[in-house]
């Protein structure tokens, strides 16, 4: 039977072409890995993972702490969720709560095109326009800080928050609604008390995919948080978190040093960092679909 | 209607989430504004076809479109066929086990992976693994890996709207699964998959994290000449002229002019890709 060969080959080409995804993924996460371990030949990992102090170009003795930019990272990303969770819910219960059909057909291409636009133009603005308002109003030197990549860091987290925590709304049944309303609660009881909590998983895993992309995201920061590698104390401060050194970093340094090795440590980091945040957030919203 | 307690939290309520939409409007008009009204006295003829001169203090930003086109291109190459079979597998094949819902995993778990992560990525394997260099090569593939979960779940979209019937058809007519899904599904999907795609290639010419070790230059006089060549990038050329140049405030001007075509152009992307997209749903409402 030639045809039936010919069509195990065509499928089995097709399986491999799908296996491609978790090689890709198993590749990033060993190429990470094998690329940081010589790091650790000369510092050791509890040094890394416990040092206050950011310093490969120290005179005396080079320093790899890692808390720092962890810190740095951890701190813009809760920054943008505090201004990208109530507002992105809120823009979110609008659409499928308040709105009329042609309001959201307005709307929704507004999402989407503010997710369009590049990380490097939110950056670009970060530093041209709000970098001098956050410096007139707090007289801080050039408004680069933690303050402004967090607000630049909502408006990329959003786009993600906004769409997804919709998705969320609409497809909480429309009788739990109807029983709401017919038990004498007016609209507004119904979307505070009845649909959000109903879809309340599924906001969760919004608000923790946003959350991913704030943390990796790496052109904002690098452009607006000014990148001083001292501890971070404020908001008002500069910081520079594990993407922005990674992006300033791996530019000057020579290939295959310990530097070199410590920078893909800190990508290693970044990688498991993200991946548990996905992980999470898919396994909450897969309990929140198979509810239905 | 009595005016109850209850109805006023309502009516202010709904005036917050209000708030929060126009709020949201309201960051996109100030992003727009202020790019269009300060970028639209720059970008001229010459601006977009010559080169930059005198230490890129005058002149245009033609090296980086040209170089933006280019890892575009090899995106595209590498991320196009690719999504499509993996989509095709899928959609097509894959019966609903372990191994299906592992891949659909690794997919959504690529798509959270960050850009400078695919950056450290291809460093490792394209620029010192496959020997490639610094080059336009090394920074498409790295682009195509990174756009891949997108172009997948575009296609997968494409397919599904396909419907059930006419693969039974084909099979009831006694054609093999592969002879269905090439006569009786792909013509239909592959517009669909097309107009997906370009919305991931749109946001990987955007992109700046994962070409700035893979390939990206601070100033070339030329337009690249071969694939191993490095390159010049509209989102890499903003970042340089943004922060890193000698005299920031100086070339202020030509900033905005490359945020402005950068926009534009990842903007017409878009716009053919919906355009296109709702001529086919239209269409697709017409014969299903």
């Amino acid at each position: 039977m030639n045809r039936r060969i010919k069509e195990k080959i065509i499928e089995g080409f097709f399986f491999l072409n799908g296996i491609i995804v978790i090689l890709i993924l198993a590749g990033i996460f060993i190429l990470l890995l094998k690329n940081s371990i010589p790091a650790f030949r000369e510092v050791s990992l509890q040094h890394f993972l416990s040092r206050p102090i950011w310093n490969p170009d120290a005179y005396e003795q080079p320093m790899y702490g890692l808390l720092p930019m962890l810190v740095s990272s951890f701190m813009v990303t809760l920054g943008s969720l505090i201004v990208a969770v109530p507002l992105g819910i809120g823009t979110a219960a609008y659409l499928s709560d308040v709105a009329s059909p042609r309001v959201r057909e307005i709307a929704k291409p507004v999402v989407e095109i503010l997710a369009g636009i590049p990380s490097v133009v939110i950056g670009f603005l970060g530093i041209v326009l709000l970098g001098p308002f956050i410096s007139k109003m707090t007289g801080t030197y050039n408004g680069l800080n933690a303050l402004n990549g967090s607000i630049l860091l909502a408006v990329m987290a959003l786009p993600t928050v906004i769409s997804l925590s919709e998705d969320a709304l609409t497809s909480v049944p429309r009788s739990y609604e109807e029983a709401s309303l017919a038990l004498g609660a007016n609209k507004w009881q119904t979307v505070i008390r009845v649909k959000i909590p109903a879809a309340a998983s599924g906001v969760l895993a919004a608000c923790m995919l946003g959350m991913g992309r704030a943390i990796g995201e790496t052109m904002t920061v690098l452009m607006a948080t000014g990148n001083a590698a001292a501890f971070p104390t404020s908001f008002l401060g500069s910081v520079k978190t594990m993407t922005a050194t990674i992006a300033i970093e791996l530019g000057e340094v020579a290939y295959y040093t310990t530097h070199f090795h410590m920078l893909f440590a800190v990508g290693l980091i970044l990688f498991i960092i993200t991946f548990i945040i996905n992980l999470i957030s898919d396994i909450i919203f897969h309990k929140h679909t198979r509810m239905r | 209607m009595k005016l109850k307690f209850s109805n006023i939290i309502q009516v202010l309520g709904f005036m917050i989430l209000r708030l929060c939409m126009i709020c949201v409007l309201l960051i996109l008009v100030v992003i727009f504004y202020d790019i269009i009204t300060k970028g639209i006295g720059v970008v001229s003829w010459e601006f977009i076809t010559k080169p930059p001169v005198d230490g890129m203090t005058k002149g245009g930003i033609y090296p980086a479109i040209i170089g933006t086109f280019f890892i575009t291109m090899i995106t595209a190459i590498l991320s196009v066929p690719l999504g499509m079979g993996c989509a095709i597998f899928l959609n097509e094949y894959a019966r609903d086990n372990g191994l299906t819902r592992f891949i659909r995993m690794s997919i959504r778990n690529l798509s959270g992976v960050p850009s400078i992560v695919y950056g450290l990525f291809g460093v490792a394997l394209f620029v010192e693994g496959c020997h490639f260099g610094t080059s336009i090569l090394a920074a498409g593939c790295t682009l195509g890996l990174m756009t891949l979960p997108l172009t997948i779940t575009a296609s997968e979209e494409a397919l599904k709207t396909v419907p059930r019937a006419y693969r039974e058809g084909s099979l009831a007519l006694g054609a093999t699964k592969w002879q269905s899904i090439w006569t009786n599904v792909l013509p239909y999907a592959v517009p669909g998959m097309l107009t997906g795609t370009i919305l991931g290639l749109s946001r990987a010419a955007g992109e700046t994290a994962p070409i700035l070790f893979t390939g990206a230059a601070f100033f070339l006089p030329d337009v690249p000449n071969s694939v191993f060549s490095q390159f010049m990038a509209l989102p890499y050329h903003l970042y340089i002229m943004s922060t890193q140049h000698h005299n920031i405030s100086l070339v202020r001007p030509i900033a905005y002019g490359t945020a402005l075509v950068l926009i534009i152009l990842i903007f017409a992307m878009n716009s053919i890709a919906i355009i296109t997209r709702y001529h086919l749903r239209k269409k697709g409402i017409a014969h299903g």
